[in-house]
């Protein structure tokens, strides 16, 4: 059965795919209204994440498709001790395709082994959150065009924020992309990400001054400095305000730049940004339930719960 | 220093200096049953110093975890006092309920009966990372 753990496990080709599917869902979305009826997507969320829970379930209905569930650890059967494996067997007999966030890394993977029917990671701790960087990929597609030679700036908590290294993973199968890595030196991309960009001897710079280079990126993707990332309440409160975005550094930045952030935003993005045409945050939000779509799509084909989907292009 | 020759069993050979004891753990030869020697630091030609172990009585251990303390150990099989075979020794692709991960957040950390999988992600290094969260194995 397969399943989307990891954003590696979609080949460039796949990628391709999906987004010209979400492309042709943006350019045509009464033609996907019905394809997924009668089958059911189960969201359950181990973890409080109101955005991603509600992104995939907006997918689904889009789709014409139906919604099972769970919105807490606590009030589900995890609380009662339940294993992942058994979550999975069970919830397998009731829907069509899981997505699934969950505290521990790799409790997606767990599911994915034992479920039935696909399994979405929709986020394992701190490891992996791939529909998030599809959502960014649709983005870079649609506001650049390309995936290739472009400069991307990943600001703020580099070392435990998991958007980026799924983005740094993605992009760095593409040539002739820089990155530009801006972060205190606590919060820095740990040695394991860096030494994928050493073997594939990608160029990469590491800075604490994100003025000193905001003026040389296509992409500056901003993250927040997250409480529940840290052992220690101390280290969070000084360091969480260490690299907010402000109309005045924009001034310094180019015009064809795209701001980039996985949101929720703290206050790391001023909010006078947000009219700048260079914001693209939110239309990373709307980017996010239509690869949804798509992913959802491609694995309930892909698992014969789907006879047919409709072709790119067609008119209604 | 002399340990008398084994007859039956097992003597791994040409281990790094200082990692004998890791090997011996791992391998669970700690078992009370178990006829063990250490000799560790001991003078080699070949390396300088190095560890051997000898265990009397079995020939089966797993070959995994030798490769995984140390590739280029020797495996040595004994019979009736005499060397019937050297068995070669790789890095393992993957260690099955050798080690256990050691990153709270990791769901084989909660859930304890999952089976603790490490798998080689670089040769060159010889890095093992967890199959679940892929945090490095110390």
């Amino acid at each position: 059965m397969r399943s989307v753990i990891d954003i590696l496990d979609l080949s460039k080709e796949e990628l391709q795919d999906l987004i010209a599917r979400a492309e042709d869902i943006i350019a045509d979305p009464e033609k996907y209204q019905d394809v997924c009826r009668h089958k059911k997507l189960a969201t359950l969320f181990f973890e409080p994440s109101t955005r991603t829970r509600l992104s995939f379930e907006a997918a689904m209905y889009e789709l014409g498709g139906n919604v099972l569930s769970v919105s807490s650890a606590s009030s589900s059967s995890a609380a009662k001790g339940e294993s992942v494996a058994d979550t999975a067997k069970t919830v397998s007999c009731y829907a069509d395709i899981i997505a699934m966030r969950h505290p521990k890394e790799g409790a997606a993977y767990v599911a994915a082994k034992n479920a039935s029917v696909p399994v979405i990671n929709a986020g394992d701790g701190g490891h992996l959150h791939p529909t998030q960087t599809l959502a960014d990929l649709l983005t870079i597609w649609r506001e650049k065009k390309r995936f290739t030679g472009l400069t991307i700036g990943l600001c703020g908590d580099l070392k435990f924020g998991r958007t980026v290294h799924s983005l740094i993973s993605a992009m760095s199968r593409y040539e002739g992309n820089r990155f530009v890595l801006i972060s205190p030196d606590e919060l820095k991309v740990p040695s394991y990400v860096k030494n994928v960009l050493k073997e594939k001897e990608i160029p990469y710079v590491q800075t604490g001054d994100l003025m000193s280079v905001i003026g040389d990126l296509d992409i500056l993707y901003m993250t927040r400095v997250q409480r529940e990332r840290f052992f220690n309440e101390e280290d969070y409160l000084r360091l969480k305000d260490s690299y907010i975005l402000t109309p005045d550094k924009m001034k310094s930045a180019r015009e064809d730049l795209s701001v980039m952030h996985p949101l929720p935003r703290v206050n790391e993005i001023s909010v006078a940004i947000d009219d700048d045409r260079r914001a693209c945050y939110f239309k990373q939000v709307l980017n996010g339930k239509y690869m949804r779509m798509a992913l959802i799509l491609k694995l309930l084909y892909e698992a014969g719960s789907l006879k047919t989907l409709p072709k790119k292009g067609d008119s209604v | 220093m002399n340990v008398d020759s084994i007859q039956n069993g097992i003597v791994i050979d040409h281990i790094r200096a200082g990692q004998g004891m890791r090997l011996y753990d791992l391998l669970g030869l700690s078992d009370p049953e178990l006829t063990v020697a250490i000799m560790k630091n001991v003078t080699s030609k070949k390396l300088g110093r190095k560890d051997i172990i000898k265990i009397d009585g079995i020939t089966d251990v797993d070959l995994d975890v030798i490769g995984f303390v140390d590739p280029d150990a020797t495996v040595n099989i004994i019979r009736d006092g005499k060397l019937i075979e050297k068995k070669s020794i790789e890095a393992p692709e993957r260690l099955t309920n050798v080690l256990r991960c050691k990153n709270p957040r990791c769901i084989s950390s909660t859930e304890q009966e999952l089976t603790q999988i490490f798998v080689l992600s670089d040769r060159k290094s010889k890095t093992y990372r967890c199959l679940y969260c892929e945090t490095k194995a110390e």
